[in-house]
């Protein structure tokens, strides 16, 4: 399955392993945060939208 | 008449994003995966290098990225000083540790990258060298967002921070450049288009360099989105309290 | 302005004014390196313009809180604010001030920590030429640091992590002339690239610092 990579197997599969690791984890952080933020902001207006 | 500082209006921001994110999204995932795919698996090995060869797909794009992300937060850092707009100042604290994270794999892929042909994990050529230096403007920026409370203030000591950075960050490419002169001329990783003029190489390349952009655009987007959120959250909560 | 030079100069020589703590720094650090590196005096000559450089730098690097933190504590930032003195003159006498009193020391001292560390004899005029170059720059430059950081409450390492990219182009071409000096070869570039640094830093950071001043001071 995976390509004849001779002897530099483990430099290739380990640059594109810890780069994609990187990019998921820097996407993965922010839609968390997104997410996050968006429903406090949400609670934070409805509760205002009640008092007011 | 419409025209791009409108934009600038939080509210008309987070409407636009809301349209335009997906699709942005679709095509970045798309171009990433079809060249990373079309890199790893499809392209034949150099004749010198081996398959590590492969590894230009990750470190090519990734280096343009950490350099166009800093351009990004310059400009960006411009209009908040002239206009004070602030989904400017926000977008450029959005960006910053997009362009980290791009830096950080540009200098790892570039270290393993050049192991094979150096034989230690590390050397302290001209173009890792400056990007490690670029790596510490990101750090100390990020470290100083975080560090000042009120927003506006934050937005202007940052954006001096960035203006300043960008001087001496170009001044530290010639001071390291004369530092290390062409030691590793020949081992370069440049981009030699004479070299790789074969479309084999430069297509997924091309097409990586495009995923990239993509991404950087959708994440940038996102996490602006999120800042003015939290800002907003910021000011609700004061004016709560002070209520 | 005059008045505030001295007046800066003044508080730096009382006593708790700081003054001679970079001096001793300097002296810590280089007396450090050999037990860090080994006794050998061949090993020392070669590492020897490039240590000096490192310990001054470090040397002015830990001074540079107290460029505006005592006038910030209280309040006479807000006064030299509001004066009719310019804000960018109030950087450019600071700089000024902490160049006097922590710089020159470190160029002056130099010579005598390089005998520690067996510099080559050629390497002493290039040594303190470029220290004397290259340290306002390292002034002007920590000026800005520290008007950055003037409210925070422990500043001083995001002080150091702003500064020492900033420092990057001056260190390296001053520990460029003064490595190629001790080595006998052509120090010209890296003295005019040196300076065209200084001169740039000192014409238009305060400028800068003078912006970042006033954010803060809102």
């Amino acid at each position: 399955m995976t390509p004849e990579l001779g002897k530099y197997a483990t430099e290739v599969l380990s640059s594109y392993g810890v780069s994609v690791a990187i990019l998921l984890a820097l996407t993965g952080i922010s839609l968390w945060r997104s997410r996050r933020i968006k429903a406090a902001l949400d609670a934070l207006e409805e509760r205002l939208k009640n008092d007011g | 008449m419409s025209s791009i500082w409108e934009y600038a209006n939080p509210k008309k921001f987070i409407a636009t994003t809301d349209k335009v994110l997906p699709w942005i999204t679709i095509l970045a995932v798309s171009a990433l995966v079809t060249g990373l795919i079309w890199g790893f698996w499809f392209t034949p090995e150099d004749v010198r290098q081996g398959a590590t060869v492969k590894i230009i797909y990750l470190h090519v794009p990734s280096a343009m990225m950490a350099i166009n992300a800093w351009v990004m937060m310059l400009i960006a850092s411009l209009i908040w000083i002239v206009r004070r707009h602030h989904v400017s100042a926000l977008a450029a604290r959005a960006a910053a540790p997009v362009g980290m994270a791009m830096t950080l794999i540009a200098l790892i892929t570039g270290a393993i990258w050049g192991q094979p042909m150096w034989g230690t994990w590390w050397v302290w050529d001209p173009r890792l060298t400056s990007f490690l230096i670029l790596f510490l403007f990101y750090l100390g920026y990020i470290a100083l967002w975080a560090a000042i409370e009120n927003d506006d203030t934050a937005a202007d000591l940052t954006s001096m921070l960035c203006l300043v950075g960008s001087v001496f960050a170009v001044l530290s490419r010639y001071a390291v450049n004369f530092w290390n002169q062409g030691l590793h001329q020949g081992a370069s990783l440049s981009l030699d288009k004479e070299e790789n003029v074969s479309n084999v190489f430069y297509l997924p390349l091309l097409v990586c360099l495009a995923g990239f952009v993509m991404l950087f655009l959708a994440l940038v987007l996102l996490r602006t989105r999120t800042e003015i959120r939290a800002r907003r959250l910021r000011v609700l909560l004061a004016r709560e309290r002070m209520q | 302005m005059k008045a505030l030079l001295i007046r800066d100069l003044k508080l730096a020589f009382r006593s708790g004014g700081g003054f001679g703590l970079g001096l001793a720094f300097f002296l810590i650090v280089v007396i450090l390196v050999p037990f860090g590196v080994g006794p050998r005096s061949d090993l020392h000559a070669i590492i020897a313009p490039g240590v000096l450089w490192l310990g001054a730098l470090l040397a002015c690097l830990l001074s540079l809180d107290r460029i505006f933190a005592l006038d910030w504590e209280d309040g006479t930032l807000d006064l030299l604010a509001t004066s009719p003195l310019p804000l960018e003159s109030v950087a450019n006498v600071k700089a000024l001030a902490h160049w006097v009193t922590t710089g020159l020391p470190l160029v002056l001292v130099a010579p005598v920590l390089g005998l520690l560390l067996n510099l080559p004899p050629a390497g002493y005029l290039p040594l303190v030429i470029s220290l004397l170059i290259g340290t306002p720059a390292l002034s002007v430059i920590g000026t800005f640091g520290a008007a950055l950081t003037v409210g925070l409450k422990r500043g001083g390492l995001l002080l150091s992590l702003l500064v020492l990219p900033l420092y990057m182009p001056t260190l390296i071409f001053g520990a460029e002339v003064a490595r190629r000096g001790a080595d006998g070869l052509n120090t010209t570039t890296a003295m005019l690239m040196l300076g065209g640094i200084t001169c740039g830093a000192i014409a238009l950071l305060p400028f800068a610092s003078a912006a970042v001043l006033r954010a803060n001071l809102r």
